[in-house]
């Protein structure tokens, strides 16, 4: 991990000092193309010069990253207040900080607890929110009340959680759910309005012909729907499972304030209570922050292409 | 195949007739659990909401009716004032900084450049990362890294941390909200700038475009509509911030950073001010809905067509 990033911003310095020449370069190639008005190679020059800053621009989003790791190897003791007391590298790769972190946030179970409730809330989505998206999607034009309907689980888009949260502790308190289930719930239940819309939306793509083939030959708007338009729906369950599992896996309120009469974390509450208690201990903290955030970032390396295809589908529709 | 299409055809005919089949009924019995479900836990709660902000609940105990006396007193609260007029300032500014910078980006990300997806990759890093560490992470910067840089250079502003002043602390809110916030929007920028045909560019170029102008006059109206959806996001998404005030601030230096979130977070599930800010909650949930509509009835007008 913190070789990669080693290279990453070793890449990227090399490239700034390449970018000097490159910007006289660029300079003198500008002053000749005011001469000559020769497009294509001036084109390629412009590009070359984004090309730098974009990486340069990388370093911003790296530099956090990789103070974080370094910090997270160092000892307490290496830490002076100048400058390379915080960046320079560590006098050896130790791994105690994060066993020890591990230890004191109770690591596999906030990361259990994370993926439990994320995992189930996604499932949950997919199924009932598909579900609803179907039976809407297809009547809506034709039934009033049916239009009404997803009106009104389309306007719940407006109503933010923090409006919610109190009469909503009350509630899951008094039912008995004030848990990692009734986070689950309200979960489900919060995301309903965006991810309604999206598979009605992408209901339009899906000829009635298949239903009313499968009509004929006696199946049941239930078999239907499971049988053939659910599988029919794949690309959009792609795009809800990543939107709602990247919401609830970094959100903070909800179990914040749903599960605080309980002994479980998430990831994220993990390391609320971890600043409230060892938030001296910079080299602690900063391994913990970055076993939070390891999970996501492998996850992200992995489905790149799902995760930002997902990400400009659900904002886009 | 074809009797089938014929049988469907008078099946629809006999439909027209009585307007709920039975497949409709169907359709609605599936459609009523998902229905109570969501009025149970989202419509219900904006109704007791708006309850428990007519009356003087501390969060526990005895409560009686107040009438309107909360929602009149939000008026006058100098603390919720400064947390409307704090999160308006943020979101505000937010939105521009992120919506110029993003487009930018996406302006170059969108060029024929080396390493196009690796760093397409690279920035879009922030957004998935959790807003809480981000905060943490970002706090270290502020208050160490700044400060030394700050005294290496001999820039005074920089020299104490910009989280202790009030004055400040608002910037570095700023600051990791738009790191986090031009991820989303520059991809979204980029997927809008792949809808512009090449050809526009092409014709153009032939009418004697300059850089300045093909992108004023041609990519800035083709686009309009995702600049519409990248404002309505940002904007949606800075009027909720929480997470970075938890993990930057918690509402301080002398509470110059409490967002509305906060507020009521922080007075109404423990400074015994439940019903007070569940009023507040109720009015903020207005806003927002006036907000939205406002900013779809500006933006949305002005789409242009290809």
């Amino acid at each position: 991990m913190s070789e990669n990033m080693e290279k990453v911003t070793k890449e990227a310095v090399e490239g700034a000092v390449t970018n000097e020449n490159e910007g006289e370069a660029f300079a003198k190639k500008r002053r000749a193309k005011h001469k000559k008005q020769s497009g294509p190679v001036q084109g390629k020059t412009v590009n070359r010069v984004i090309n730098i800053l974009l990486a340069l621009g990388c370093l911003t989003v790296l530099f956090p990253l990789y103070m974080t790791t370094i910090i997270a190897f160092k000892q307490p003791s290496e830490m002076t207040n100048d400058i390379s007391g915080a960046l320079g590298f560590p006098a050896e790769w130790k791994f105690e900080n994060f066993t020890e972190a591990m230890r004191v946030t109770d690591f596999w179970h906030s990361l259990g607890n994370s993926i439990l409730i994320t995992g189930v809330t996604v499932a949950l989505c997919i199924l009932i929110h598909s579900l609803a998206g179907y039976v809407i999607g297809r009547k809506m034009i034709k039934l009033k009340a049916f239009k009404m309907s997803y009106y009104y689980i389309v306007s719940g888009m407006f109503v933010p959680f923090a409006v919610l949260m109190m009469p909503l502790v009350k509630q899951t308190a008094q039912i008995g759910i004030a848990n990692r289930f009734g986070v689950i719930v309200l979960y489900t239940v919060f995301f309903m309005p965006m991810n309604v819309m999206l598979y009605t939306g992408y209901l339009k793509n899906i000829p009635t012909q298949l239903e009313e083939a499968a009509h004929v030959d006696g199946a049941t708007a239930w078999q239907t729907f499971w049988k053939i338009i659910f599988f029919n729906m794949k690309p959009m369950h792609a795009t809800v499972a990543i939107l709602t599992a990247m919401s609830t896996w970094n959100d903070v309120m909800t179990p914040l304030v749903i599960m605080a009469g309980t002994d479980e974390n998430t990831l994220p509450l993990a390391q609320l209570n971890f600043q409230s208690q060892f938030g001296t201990n910079y080299n602690l903290a900063f391994a913990s922050y970055l076993l939070a955030l390891l999970p996501i970032l492998i996850f992200y390396i992995v489905c790149q292409k799902q995760i930002l295809s997902g990400v400009v589908n659900g904002a886009v529709k | 195949m074809e009797k089938k299409k014929e049988m469907v055809k008078t099946k629809r005919a006999q439909k027209k007739d009585n307007k709920w089949t039975q497949n409709d009924k169907v359709f609605l019995y599936i459609l009523i659990p998902i229905l109570i479900l969501f009025f149970v836990f989202n419509t219900l709660q904006l109704l007791k909401g708006f309850y428990y902000g007519l009356t003087n609940y501390k969060g526990y105990g005895d409560y009686s009716f107040v009438g309107l006396r909360n929602f009149i007193d939000l008026f006058s609260d100098a603390r919720v004032g400064k947390s409307y007029v704090f999160t308006f300032k943020y979101a505000i500014v937010l939105t521009i900084i992120v919506n110029i910078i993003s487009l930018i980006l996406a302006l170059g990300l969108n060029k024929e450049i080396k390493g196009k997806s690796v760093l397409r990759g690279i920035y879009f890093v922030p957004n998935i990362l959790g807003g809480l560490v981000v905060g943490y992470i970002f706090s270290f910067i502020f208050t160490y890294i700044l400060p030394a840089i700050g005294q290496m250079a001999g820039i005074t502003f920089l020299q104490n941390s910009i989280l202790a002043s009030t004055k400040s602390a608002w910037i570095a809110i700023v600051i990791v909200g738009a790191w986090q916030g031009i991820a989303m929007n520059t991809i979204i920028y980029i997927s809008g700038l792949q809808t512009v045909p090449e050809d526009v560019y092409e014709a153009g170029m032939i009418d004697g475009a300059t850089g300045w102008e093909k992108f004023c006059k041609l990519t800035f109206p083709l686009i309009l509509p995702f600049i519409t959806i990248n404002l309505v996001l940002c904007m949606k998404n800075a009027l909720m911030v929480f997470d970075q005030i938890m993990s930057l601030t918690k509402g301080g230096p002398s509470q110059s950073t409490e967002s509305i979130s906060y507020l009521i977070y922080n007075n109404g599930m423990s400074g015994g001010q439940f019903g007070f800010q569940s009023a507040n909650a109720f009015v903020f949930f207005v806003v927002i809905v006036i907000v939205s509509f406002l900013q779809m009835k500006f933006l949305g007008g002005k789409e242009e067509q290809l």
